[in-house]
This record gives C-alpha cells, sequence and structure tokens, in this order.
C-alpha cells in the first residue's frame, strides 16, 4: 500500500475504495480503527473478496510481477508503481498477459504528466529543434546521506538502489522523446550504500545520437528529487524541469504557434490545470485521473502501459548488466624508449603525411605486440 | 459568511518560502533564493525588514533552521516586542526522509522524545501500543513545537502534506485532536493549510472543529484551487471559516496590483500570507492591500 496513492484514489469522484493490502499490521489497524476502510493482510484474499474492478499495488519493486499477475488472471485492472519489474523478461509476459485479458494496465511514471515535460515530448513530435543529436537526462537528489537503511530499498535483490528508484524516470523520460536505443553502456557507483548503487551514469545509443544519463541520489544540496531533461537537436536546445521549460530555436527551425526564434520559456504552473484533489504535485492526481478513465473507458491503449514501461526496464536491466562487465582500459602509452623524439623527417606534402602514419602505425604495434611488424 | 469571532490574525502574514528555496516556478531561481539565504543573518535582515515595516507575524515551518530564528527572537525582547510566529507543521521533508531511512514505524519512534517526563513515556509508549493515535500524535506535535517555548504562537497551523494526506484518507479524528491540543495546551488557535479547501471544511465539520481558521491557494487565476475557483469563492459566500489567503500572486504569473486588488474583495478573507525578499516588495505589498482592504472594512 503506498498511503498516499491511498489518500488520493480514495477521494477521487468516480472510485468507490473497495479494499486495502499492507503486510504492516499496525497501520492496517490503525486504518480501519479510525477510518472504517476495509484493511486485509492478505493480497490475494483481498481479491478474491473484495473483487475490485481495478487495483493500485505499490509495494517493494521485486513483489510487483507475483501480485501484477494474480489480479490480470482475475481480470482486474492494474496501476502498478514503477519500475514495473526487475526481470523484462517478466513484463515481456505481463504485458502479453494483459492483453490476452484485456486488463488495462498503467506504471507510475508521472513525469510522462508533467506540463513541462509533455511540451517537450509534442515539440520533438512537431520536430521542432530537428534530430535529437545528443541528450543529457539528470536527476538529483538527498535520499542516502549516510552509510544506513536497512529497509527493501537497501536491498538491490527488492529493486533498491539509485538505479531502479531515481534513474528509472529519467530513462523513462528518455524512451519516451527518444524510443528505443540500440545500445547502453553504464556504471553504477555506491557513495554511501553497502549493497547498492548511489549514483549511476550511462551512455545510450540512437541511430541518430546518443545520451547521456547522470543520476546521484546522495546529493544534500537539492531539496528534493529533481529531474532535469537536455536536449539538442539541429535546430534548437530544449531543457526541462518539473517547473519549466526553455526551448531556444535557431533561426532554421520550424517555429511552432506560441514560440518565436530564440529563447522561450514555458512555466508549469501556467500549463496545468487545478486536478479534483492535490496532495503531492499534479502529477500524481493527473496520473490516477488517467487511470480511472482509461478503465472506465475500457482503453486499453495509454500513457504508461506495460509495453512502455518494459522498455524502461530493459534500459535498466542492461545499465545494470553492463556496470558488471569489465570496461576496456585505458589506452597504454608508449615505453619509455619510444618516448624519444622521432628524428626529424625533412619531408613535406604528401610524402611527410604517409611517413607521419606509417611511425604512428610502427608505434601502435609496438604498444599492443612489442613488435615492429606483425 | 463572516462570523462575529474578534481578529485573532493581522491581515498580512509573512511567510518563509522565500528562505528556504521554495520556489514554484524555477528550481534557478529557488537554488539562488537557497544561496543567498543560507546565513541566518541574511533571514533576520529581510525578517526586521518586515517586522519594522509593520509586517509582524511570521508564519513559518517548522524547518530546524527556524529555531535559530526563534533563537535571535528570544534573545532580544524589547527588539521583538511585537513578533508573533505562526508555526507549521511538521516539516514534512525530514519525516520523509527518515521514512526512507527506518520506515514507517521507524520514523515516527524517531521523532518521539527518547528522554522526559514520565508524561511523555506514558502518552506515547501506552498509546502506541493501544494504536491510539491520539497519544502519539500530541507527542509529536510537542516535539515539533519545543523550538517556539517562550515566544507568541498564537495560532498554530497542520501543513498542507499532512492535512491533505488525512483528509484523503478520511482520518478526520486526526483535525480534532490536533485541534484540541493546541487548544488546551497551548492556548494557540488551530489551523489547517490545504490544497483542497471545499473538501477539508466538510472534513473539519464531520470533525467538529468550529469556525476554523483555514489557509489556502486563493488567487485569480484558479492556481492549485483544486475543486476549482467558483468551488473556492462558494465556500467563502457560505461557509463559516477564516480564511488566509496564499499563492495569491500565483508564483508571480498575476502582476501584484491586479492580483491584490482582486484577493482584497473577497468574502471573509481574515489575512493574506506573502514571501518577499526586499524591502521594496514587502512595502509595496503592505500598501497595495491597505489600499483596497482598508482597516476597520
Amino acid at each position: 500500500m503506498g498511503l498516499s496513492h491511498l489518500s488520493m484514489i480514495r477521494t477521487h469522484p468516480e472510485v468507490r475504495m473497495v479494499g486495502v493490502c499492507d503486510a504492516t499490521g499496525y497501520v492496517l489497524d490503525v486504518l480501519a480503527k479510525y477510518t472504517g476502510m476495509p484493511v486485509f493482510k492478505d493480497f490475494v484474499g483481498m481479491l478474491d473478496q473484495a473483487k475490485p474492478d481495478a487495483v493500485i499495488i505499490a509495494t517493494p519493486t521485486h513483489l510487483h510481477a507475483a501480485m501484477v499477475r494474480q489480479a490480470i488472471e482475475r481480470g482486474i485492472h492494474v496501476f502498478c508503481e514503477k519500475p514495473l519489474v526487475i526481470d523484462p523478461a517478466e513484463g515481456a509476459a505481463l504485458t502479453q498477459l494483459a492483453r490476452e485479458r484485456q486488463v488495462i494496465t498503467q506504471v507510475g511514471y508521472h513525469n510522462r504528466f508533467v506540463a513541462s515535460f509533455q511540451e517537450v515530448h509534442r515539440l520533438l513530435e512537431l520536430g521542432t529543434i530537428g534530430p535529437v543529436k545528443t541528450a543529457l537526462a539528470e536527476a538529483y537528489g538527498p535520499v542516502v546521506l549516510k552509510p544506513a537503511g536497512r529497509t527493501w530499498r537497501s536491498q538491490r535483490a527488492s529493486g533498491g538502489g539509485s538505479l531502479y528508484d531515481y534513474a528509472a524516470h529519467p530513462l523513462n523520460l528518455l524512451t519516451w522523446y527518444l524510443g528505443e536505443p540500440i545500445g547502453v553502456t553504464g556504471r553504477l557507483t555506491s557513495i554511501f550504500s553497502a549493497q547498492i548503487d548511489d549514483a549511476v551514469v550511462a551512455s545510450l545509443r540512437y541511430p541518430q545520437g546518443t545520451a547521456q544519463l547522470c543520476v546521484n541520489w546522495s546529493d544534500e544540496s537539492q531539496r528534493k528529487m529533481s529531474t532535469k531533461m537536455t536536449l539538442w537537436g539541429t535546430h534548437g536546445r530544449i531543457y526541462a524541469d518539473r517547473q519549466e521549460i526553455q526551448v531556444y530555436l535557431r533561426d532554421t527551425a520550424t517555429i511552432p504557434e506560441g514560440y518565436r526564434p530564440g529563447w522561450n520559456v514555458r512555466y508549469t504552473t501556467d500549463m496545468t490545470e487545478a486536478p479534483w484533489f492535490y496532495l503531492r504535485g499534479e502529477e500524481y492526481s493527473a496520473q490516477l485521473a488517467a487511470f480511472v478513465t482509461r478503465v472506465a473507458s475500457g482503453s486499453l491503449d495509454g500513457e504508461n502501459d506495460f509495453a512502455s514501461a518494459t522498455l524502461t526496464d530493459r534500459v535498466i536491466a542492461a545499465i545494470s548488466d553492463d556496470s558488471a562487465r569489465e570496461a576496456p582500459p585505458l589506452t597504454p602509452l608508449p615505453t619509455e624508449g619510444e618516448l624519444r623524439p622521432p628524428p626529424v623527417v625533412r619531408r613535406r606534402g604528401v610524402s611527410a603525411a604517409i611517413a607521419l602514419v606509417r611511425q604512428r602505425a610502427r608505434a601502435t604495434l609496438r604498444a599492443a605486440t612489442g613488435k615492429d611488424r606483425p | 459568511m463572516t462570523t462575529d469571532q474578534p481578529r485573532v490574525m493581522d491581515r498580512l502574514l509573512f511567510g518563509d518560502n522565500q528562505f528556504f528555496g521554495v520556489n514554484h516556478m524555477s528550481e534557478e531561481k529557488a537554488r539562488s533564493q537557497q544561496m543567498r539565504f543560507q546565513d541566518i543573518g541574511a533571514v533576520m535582515k529581510v525578517l526586521d525588514i518586515a517586522y519594522d515595516e509593520g509586517v509582524t507575524t511570521f508564519m513559518c515551518t517548522t524547518h530546524e533552521r527556524i529555531a535559530e530564528v526563534c533563537d535571535l527572537v528570544r534573545a532580544s525582547p524589547q527588539r521583538y516586542a511585537g513578533m508573533k510566529f505562526f508555526p507549521c507543521m511538521p516539516y514534512a521533508h525530514k519525516y520523509a526522509n527518515a521514512i526512507t531511512d527506518d520506515g514507517f514505524l521507524g520514523a515516527i519512534r524517531k521523532f518521539l522524545p527518547d528522554e522526559g517526563l514520565l508524561d511523555s513515556v506514558m502518552r506515547g509508549t501506552s498509546s502506541f501500543a493501544r494504536k491510539d493515535i491520539e497519544g502519539v500524535a500530541t507527542l509529536l506535535i510537542d516535539a515539533e513545537l519545543k523550538m517556539f517555548a517562550g515566544l507568541s504562537t498564537p495560532v498554530i497551523w497542520m501543513q498542507n502534506v499532512v492535512a491533505d494526506l488525512l483528509l484523503g484518507l478520511g482520518f478526520t479524528d486526526a483535525f480534532r485532536i490536533f485541534a484540541d491540543h493546541v487548544r488546551l495546551r497551548y492556548g494557540a488557535e488551530p489551523a489547517f493549510i490545504t490544497m483542497n479547501l471545499p473538501q477539508l471544511l466538510d472534513a473539519l465539520e464531520v470533525a467538529g472543529v468550529e469556525n476554523p481558521i483555514v489557509c489556502a491557494n486563493i488567487n485569480k487565476l484558479g492556481f492549485r484551487m483544486s475543486g476549482g475557483i467558483e468551488a473556492y469563492r462558494e465556500a467563502m459566500d457560505t461557509r463559516p471559516f477564516r480564511a488566509v489567503a496564499m499563492s495569491v500572486f500565483a508564483s508571480g504569473a498575476i502582476a501584484p496590483r491586479e492580483a491584490l486588488e482582486w484577493v482584497c474583495q473577497l468574502p471573509n478573507l481574515e489575512s493574506i500570507v506573502f514571501g518577499a525578499s526586499s524591502r521594496a516588495n514587502i512595502v509595496s505589498t503592505r500598501d497595495l492591500v491597505n489600499e483596497f482592504w482598508p482597516a476597520g472594512s
């Protein structure tokens, strides 16, 4: 159970809450005592007794797959917190199962419901800045600031660590903006945690360009989590965070309505409607509202469905896999003897260039094999 | 709907978002404010200006740095003879971080006083075991308010993150527990900050909190006014409560004159809370409020 999910969904005018399940009996007892909510300690028991149309799953990541499956098999629509699962193959299987059972699925990547990040997507769809050649996806925050922690978040096998918990957000935006990468490399770094990563860097390769990811959740200078996206195209640059989008457009860009060449700034506050209920940001309410609307109208396709979340899981898994591999070492320097200045060559033009290339080739060969000739 | 209770609040309350890097529009601006106000001296300088210009109520979170402000004010009772604090509690970020570290129950235990009077121990442990939230909640309130000891705190607020979480959960008893404790132990008026004004008024009525003081976003643009601007207007016309408007400039999206002219003509408005970092902005806000909302009206 996520307390904030519960608080938001309970107030939705089209939703009747029929049951709450949590492993912590204490919290359930307090809720039952003070709010009269029907509470359950057993998830499957709740599904079978309360018979909900839809369920919100906000548990540690390693528990998602089994719970999601139980729900789908009963034809219950599922909203699941991010990341969807740890093993992407499982995500693919659940995506297919949901399709077969005509179950509506959604994953809690709330940034896709932030107006500034939505505007980035709209501008990219319009081709405003041309093909994106490079991008930078960042997330920083003050989560782990000392060697401590005994919750599921401090265990990698449970889905803990900054890769699953933090990097998932900017990676999800990258997959939204740029699609499926064709190559992924990455490195995980522990700063304070004993068993998990507190920072992630990664490179993603796309047919037309590259993207960099930089994430650190041990950054005390941040008041709270901050996610930032910067994209450079041939016709301009876009920067966005939760609050605003700053767009620089060159004269060569096709200028969308309301924009102009040079700098353009739009604020999330200006682009956002007040929701039915506000708890921690409009986007959290908006994503639940979208899910409720999809369930009511029976629309299987929608933002953040399992197929889309599985792509993010695949990128996460690729970074994790690559981080376990040996990185190629630094190119070796020439040995002492090879550092002597080469004899002065008094040739010019093409013959000089050829001589130089030969000289370098020999040095490289020596460095690699210790021999002058193959 | 107006009430005949005597006014306990000034028309203008000085907020503290600007001191802690809270800015709803720009992360860059938030960071430059954090840099500017990292020395408590810079905060005091602005508070002094506000105080000297007649804005003598400081509506502030229970952020640990406010404890430094409290110390300085306590140290100069003459200088700050008319200074009032309206504490807003809890400072939610420290609880959120503690929950990440220690889990839900661990976090609550962490903030309960670990030493002290027998009273605290009794209220804490036995009520914790009985799942009686009243004992634990009142202990947490006391822990939050410790830094204001000896200062004037005629109004004590429950922060919106907590008020709205409880509202969503349907935990209406918590509002009564808070109100009773604040009245009995501190002789203060309980007050509530919310992003969901019409819904919170319903819950407070159910909880039996009469004529409550409620602070919400109230601005011409309808920015963060959940349920819509019309529902807010209707609430102000018809419901028995004392309204405090925040975000009247909608994070800078409305020009000050236009924003204040609109908000000052609303019925049942008791106060406006605003943040500013310069004398010019403090003075112009004060003067505009005096112009559109003459004293005695």
